[in-house]
């Protein structure tokens, strides 16, 4: 009787996670959807504690405080830019957390036929997730160079290495009792996934942390055929097709084929770009730009990994306040990839309190660039480069991007003149009604922030 | 399978406004690998092995489904206000 309730469950908790994703799909609804996930998760816990195979409990708990412990202050310490590196983390921790179960299962049973094919795919996707997320993580925080690395036949060697992960993965699904071959396995796997990191630069990484998470997603998913647990193939299906969505979502905003992200690095066409002039720039001050931003009647501001960078995002909000008060209609126009992750730009300026509804997306902001006073680019770059639109051998060439160049005056907010993260020269900083404004993001706008209250204050 | 269907209809509608707080959530989600280190951990004839790798795992996807679901109901809360404050 007791066991028959365990089905009962999980199917209530795989509905829960289900849900928990359809109610995401609004603001007003998602915080619901938070609750009914944790709810799925505590019945599946509750759950898979209560069967019967499960007896020893002591370090089941004692895992459970570790855990808690180490990640309740992740979630509230940690800073809303770090916010692309949790999640790389997050990844990695899932991953190894797969990897681990099925290594512990395999030298458990050393099981025979589809349970070993499954076990093979959620170690091989865990270890090269578990790597590549850790990679990731250390370019997102910077403790690894941000540019592609690459070398000569680095596909070929690659692609070399994953094969003979898999030729082994399928020699020991054939005879698992040739235990000597699952070390090499596991290290081909994890090699693997540093391979898979490196060529790929800053640029890229929202759609590589997505096909992370889709990674992560099928290990568990894997993982439950496994163990033929009907939940586990479930929430793992959902989060492995999430994350492929929003990688495919990811490179269709950069008009680029998943192959080309993962084989084919900027790095590459990076020598050929090089800046071949120094040619002359307008420039501004903070006075000149509050000015400006004064006599607008429109102003789009298109934040980038910079703002996040230089976490100007509360001090934008001031800006916007503070044109708002004065009758200037001001919006957020946000890049699909702008930022290291999908939807960084949205969360940070929720952080700062910016109401979501002057976020606007690139397909209905770009019509309104004509009639734009000025656009305001805060450490943007490759998304608003008209060599996307214009120049046919551009290694960014047909991505999408938002149409800056359209706007009346143009004001960029930028650290110096070095190329963004793809390495490409932007046209627009050149053109006539372009003005560069050196400097710290968040210092710059708190300028003319200033500024403009002394303006308010004198009128 | 179905679920994989149902997971790309779902995310689909999900406007690019909640995507980072949707990723935050289906890693939590994921971190449903829990109940297969469970059953490992607990597990009666569990060698000394096993039981560490069970337990790391364990370990593991709890940080994953603390921090995963704080974090977005954290996230949450920021749009939240805002939408509450305007009407």
């Amino acid at each position: 009787m007791m066991q028959s309730i365990f089905p009962v469950l999980y199917l209530f908790a795989a509905a829960s996670f289900i849900l928990a994703i359809k109610w995401m799909s609004s603001p007003t609804t998602a915080r619901r959807g938070v609750i009914i996930g944790e709810i799925g998760m505590l019945l599946a816990v509750v759950g898979t504690l209560l069967r019967a195979e499960v007896v020893t409990y002591q370090w089941i708990f004692i895992a459970f405080l570790v855990g808690s412990a180490i990640g309740v202050p992740i979630a509230y310490y940690m800073p809303m830019t770090a916010v692309p590196q949790r999640t790389a983390f997050s990844h990695a921790c899932g991953a190894l957390a797969a990897a681990l179960i099925g290594t512990a299962e395999y030298y458990r049973q050393m099981p025979h036929g589809v349970v070993m094919i499954a076990l093979i795919v959620e170690m091989l996707l865990g270890f090269l997730t578990f790597t590549a997320s850790m990679m990731a993580f250390g370019k997102l925080q910077e403790t690894l160079p941000q540019r592609p690395i690459t070398f000569k036949g680095q596909n070929f060697v690659n692609l070399g290495i994953l094969a003979l992960a898999i030729i082994i993965g399928v020699a020991l699904i054939l005879s698992p009792e040739r235990t000597w071959l699952f070390p090499i396995f596991a290290v081909l796997s994890l090699v693997f996934g540093v391979l898979l990191i490196i060529p790929i630069g800053g640029a890229d990484m929202p759609t590589v942390i997505a096909l992370l998470n889709s990674y992560a997603g099928l290990s568990a998913s894997a993982m439950g055929f496994a163990f033929d647990n009907k939940l586990l193939i479930v929430a793992g299906a959902l989060d492995g097709s999430s994350g492929f969505i929003l990688a495919v979502i990811m490179c269709k905003a950069m008009n680029r084929s998943f192959t080309n992200v993962l084989f084919g690095a900027f790095g590459t066409i990076q020598t050929t770009a090089k800046q071949t002039t120094e040619r002359p720039v307008r420039s501004a001050t903070a006075e000149e730009a509050a000015e400006i931003l004064d006599s607008a009647r429109k102003v789009v501001i298109i934040p980038g990994y910079g703002m996040a960078v230089a976490q100007a995002q509360h001090k934008l909000r001031e800006l916007h306040d503070i044109l708002t008060k004065r009758g200037i209609e001001v919006s957020f126009a946000i890049h699909p990839v702008a930022g290291r992750m999908p939807g960084h730009m949205n969360v940070l300026l929720a952080e700062a309190d910016v109401p979501y509804d002057r976020l606007i997306e690139m397909d209905d902001i770009n019509p309104e660039f004509p009639r734009t006073d000025v656009a305001l680019v805060i450490g943007a770059n490759d998304v608003v480069n008209p060599a996307a639109r214009f120049e046919k051998d551009s290694p960014i060439a047909g991505m999408p991007i938002l149409n800056v160049y359209e706007a009346q005056t143009v004001m960029v907010i930028k650290r110096s003149m070095n190329p963004g993260f793809a390495g490409i020269d932007n046209d627009l900083y050149y053109l006539d009604k372009t003005l560069m404004l050196f400097g710290d993001a968040k210092c710059f706008v708190s300028g003319i922030v200033k500024e403009l209250n002394a303006v308010a204050a004198g009128s | 399978m179905l679920a994989a269907f149902l997971g790309f209809e779902l995310i689909r509608r999900v406007s690019p406004l909640l995507h980072t707080p949707l990723m935050s959530l289906t890693n939590a989600i994921s971190a449903i690998a829990v109940v297969g280190a469970i059953l490992i951990t607990g597990a009666k004839e569990a060698s000394t092995l096993t039981r560490v790798l069970g337990f790391t795992a364990v370990v593991l996807s709890t940080i994953n489904v603390v921090s995963g679901y704080l974090i977005t109901d954290r996230m949450l809360k920021m749009f939240k206000k805002r939408g509450a404050e305007k009407k």
